[in-house]
């Protein structure tokens, strides 16, 4: 067994903790003895080691999503406040994934539910199909156009 | 709370209006509990509050802690994190719920059981 099984981890954890405790020598001894025995800890429970192939991508994820969400958040108020524009319905949308890794899928999860207007119902492993709830839609196509063509390139170039 | 007078003019307008622009998401997600009709329209509803609603109190309340305490405090970021993880299990939880009852019942407006889909269309193709 190595000394840092999952490095990541370990070096987010202490940054927790330096950032929860301010900064000093003794935090950053007591934070890092944490976070190798928390790692430690982890090991035994062998969960799935994600491999970040593009850090540079996974920034522009970021942005991407965080512009995402100011835009949708203003959709959903304006939805909220003033009603359902003509032409426009909720409805469920299935989606083909080709995305796999789990990692993946996992912040796949946490974009499109982040979103306003857009819920992850149900995922399909066997098939990979998704099952999402759009609250406003006009042209379906157009989201699948945004989950594949906007999300889903970008995290498959990332984890796999 | 006592030095919330010392605070400069600049930082009490960008604290209340990150405040505000927050806790009014919060309200509005609250609005569209009661507006919107069906249950998977209503799971929307509570996302504001959990992105920029929860976003907008992390930033006033960052302002305000670094300049009251004339140094960087950014550990209400951890809040954000853990509010943006966490939401997605609580969701999908309900979601699930609520297909399962739905399925059961047999509402025609909800989409049937993917895998169940697949198996009906290949026993079609056989006969």
């Amino acid at each position: 067994m190595s000394v840092l099984p999952y490095p990541l981890l370990a070096l987010s954890l202490l940054l927790m903790w330096l950032i929860l405790n301010s900064f000093s020598v003794g935090h950053l001894l007591l934070g890092s003895a944490i976070a190798v025995f928390a790692s430690w800890s982890m090991a035994a429970l062998r969960p799935s080691k994600p491999r970040i192939r593009r850090w540079d991508l996974l920034a522009r994820l970021l942005v991407i999503v965080l512009y995402d969400i100011i835009q949708s958040n203003i959709a959903v108020v304006r939805l909220i406040l003033t009603g359902r524009r003509p032409g426009h319905h909720s409805a469920f949308l299935a989606v083909p994934l080709e995305l796999k890794d789990p990692t993946g899928l996992a912040l796949l999860a946490v974009i499109i539910t982040s979103t306003p207007g857009t819920a992850w119902i149900e995922y399909n492993s066997s098939e990979g199909t998704l099952l999402m709830h759009i609250l406003d839609v006009m042209d379906e196509t157009e989201w699948i156009d945004i989950v594949k063509n906007r999300y889903e390139r970008l995290l498959r170039e990332i984890f796999e | 709370m006592s030095h919330a007078a010392d605070l400069p003019l600049w930082a009490a307008i960008a604290v209340s209006a990150f405040l505000l622009l927050g806790s009014g998401l919060a309200l509005i997600g609250m609005i569209g509990f009661t507006r919107l009709p069906s249950f998977y329209q209503r799971l929307h509803a509570p996302t504001l509050g959990t992105s920029w609603g929860t976003g907008g109190v992390v930033m006033a309340s960052m302002i305000y802690f670094s300049v009251v305490g004339g140094r960087p405090v950014f550990h209400e970021l951890l809040v954000g994190i853990f509010v943006t993880v966490t939401t997605p299990v609580t969701l999908m939880l309900l979601a699930q719920a609520a297909l399962h009852r739905d399925r059961a019942e047999g509402d025609p407006t909800v989409p049937g059981s993917i895998a169940a889909d697949t198996e009906a269309a290949r026993d079609d193709a056989k006969t």
